[in-house]
């Protein structure tokens, strides 16, 4: 007996109806599965063989009758891949089929950068996700992803698109606000949340002011901010730099409550700068 | 615009041996989405580094060791294909993969630089054995994805799976 002519692999139980009956294990054989559905195949002929379902994702080897139904319950084949399926006994056979990612997302694997970086970097907060389904397929069907970044403030940007082979990615800019964003992935009805910290840029402009304290001049500054008007952490350096008579004399100083302050010798003709990191001050001759 | 390279000398990969014959690999221009430039370097090395972990893919499945995935594979795909293999060893069988022709394109490199996704038009052999007799064999031709992510030293294989056609 011919077992290619005799025996048909037909999924007859698939759940959600993919496939249809083969009317030759080659050519018939139902092309789609939805991975971990249950089902089962028709093994037409007399005699008894072995059935084989190979991939790089899951074996499977049954001793089947021919001519009855082999049932697959669900979670049987959960892994999605390209499967060859081999039938030995009496004529063998041999046909190919696909095991698909469930179209509805489980998981999503959302790679959010930086965790922190300061406010009002272009396109500097970047995410990417990859959608998987409840196997941890990777669900390469054309899948909507939206993306949400929200700001302090409560303003929000949003992008969406279709995941392409599984994947989407975006860029958003940090906002001028600095504080904790709220970066959303969402596919279907699974969302990702991720945190990310904007801290205030670099000190825009950085301006003190000098007075007489006896001996000394007292160095104040004003409130240090960044260009978006945020305030600069404590703890950041200040340096203060006296320039008399051919030497020069620097004091760091770390902001506290938003502002620092110094006392230096008081010299007549003396030049003082104030500077942090590579912003620059305002420079004063004092004359006292 | 996608043209077609061969590998075997772009990249310098003459040594590469698939097998017992030496697979037909074309690599196509990247068509990639995301704003990260793609280096040059950065597609050979994900790209050869992808090659080896067929040879692994291969080794494992041919022999049923679990550990020959140890240096190309991480995360779902090590898992599942080392399940795989556990598989074929509790039921006596295994399964011999002969890759003929890869023609491979990268897709994806994420803006951070951390994954990268390629597809892979993949022509080859599966021989099936059980228990040392073998059981059928078939010319396959698939297409597969992989996502792959930098290690220490290397990229490796974090997703493999063949696409619906």
């Amino acid at each position: 007996m011919n077992l290619r002519q005799c025996v048909v692999l037909g999924l007859l139980v698939t759940v959600g109806g993919l496939g249809g009956m083969a009317q030759g294990m080659d050519a018939a054989f139902p092309k789609k599965i939805e991975a971990g559905t249950a089902f089962s195949v028709q093994l037409q002929g007399s005699g008894e063989g072995t059935l084989y379902v190979v991939g790089p994702g899951q074996v499977l080897k049954r001793d089947v009758r021919l001519g009855t139904t082999v049932y697959f319950q669900a979670g049987s084949l959960p892994n999605a891949g390209h499967y060859v399926a081999f039938l030995t006994g009496g004529d063998p056979g041999t046909s190919e089929f696909d095991v698909v990612a469930a179209s509805k997302p489980a998981d999503l694997s959302f790679l959010a950068k930086p965790s922190r970086l300061p406010v009002s970097q272009h396109d500097g907060i970047s995410g990417a996700v990859y959608v998987f389904d409840a196997y941890h397929n990777l669900v390469t069907s054309q899948i909507p992803v939206q993306f949400q970044l929200t700001n302090p403030t409560g303003a929000v940007q949003t992008r969406s698109m279709e995941a392409r082979f599984g994947t989407a990615w975006v860029e958003f800019d940090s906002t001028p606000q600095q504080g904790t964003d709220k970066f959303i992935a969402s596919a279907g009805d699974i969302a990702s949340t991720r945190i990310v910290r904007q801290v205030p840029g670099d000190p825009c402009a950085i301006k003190m002011s000098a007075s007489a304290a006896g001996p000394k001049v007292q160095l104040t500054t004003e409130p240090v901010r960044d260009c978006s008007g945020n305030a600069i952490p404590d703890g950041t350096i200040i340096n203060f730099t006296q320039t008399y008579d051919g030497a020069e004399t620097t004091v760091d100083v770390p902001l506290k409550r938003g502002i620092a302050e110094v006392e230096m010798p008081s010299h007549a003709g003396s030049t003082i700068t104030v500077a942090s990191g590579v912003v620059l001050g305002n420079q004063i001759r004092w004359e006292k | 615009m996608l043209r077609n390279i061969l590998l075997l000398s772009a990249l310098g990969l003459g040594g590469f041996e698939a097998g017992s014959a030496q697979a037909t690999v074309h690599v196509k221009s990247p068509d990639v989405s995301g704003t990260r430039a793609l280096q040059e370097q950065t597609a050979t090395a994900a790209i050869r580094n992808y090659l080896q972990a067929w040879e692994g893919f291969k080794s494992a499945f041919e022999q049923n060791r679990v550990d020959a995935l140890d240096r190309d594979f991480i995360g779902t795909a090590k898992d599942k294909l080392s399940a795989t293999v556990q598989q074929q060893e509790s039921l006596g069988i295994r399964s011999k993969y002969q890759d003929k022709v890869h023609d491979i394109q990268i897709v994806f490199y994420s803006p951070d630089g951390l994954s990268l996704e390629l597809i892979d038009d993949v022509e080859y052999n599966v021989q099936l054995i059980d228990h040392d007799k073998a059981a059928g064999s078939r010319a396959v031709k698939a297409r597969y994805v992989t996502v792959m992510t930098p290690t220490e030293t290397k990229w490796r294989v974090r997703v493999f799976q063949a696409l619906p056609e």
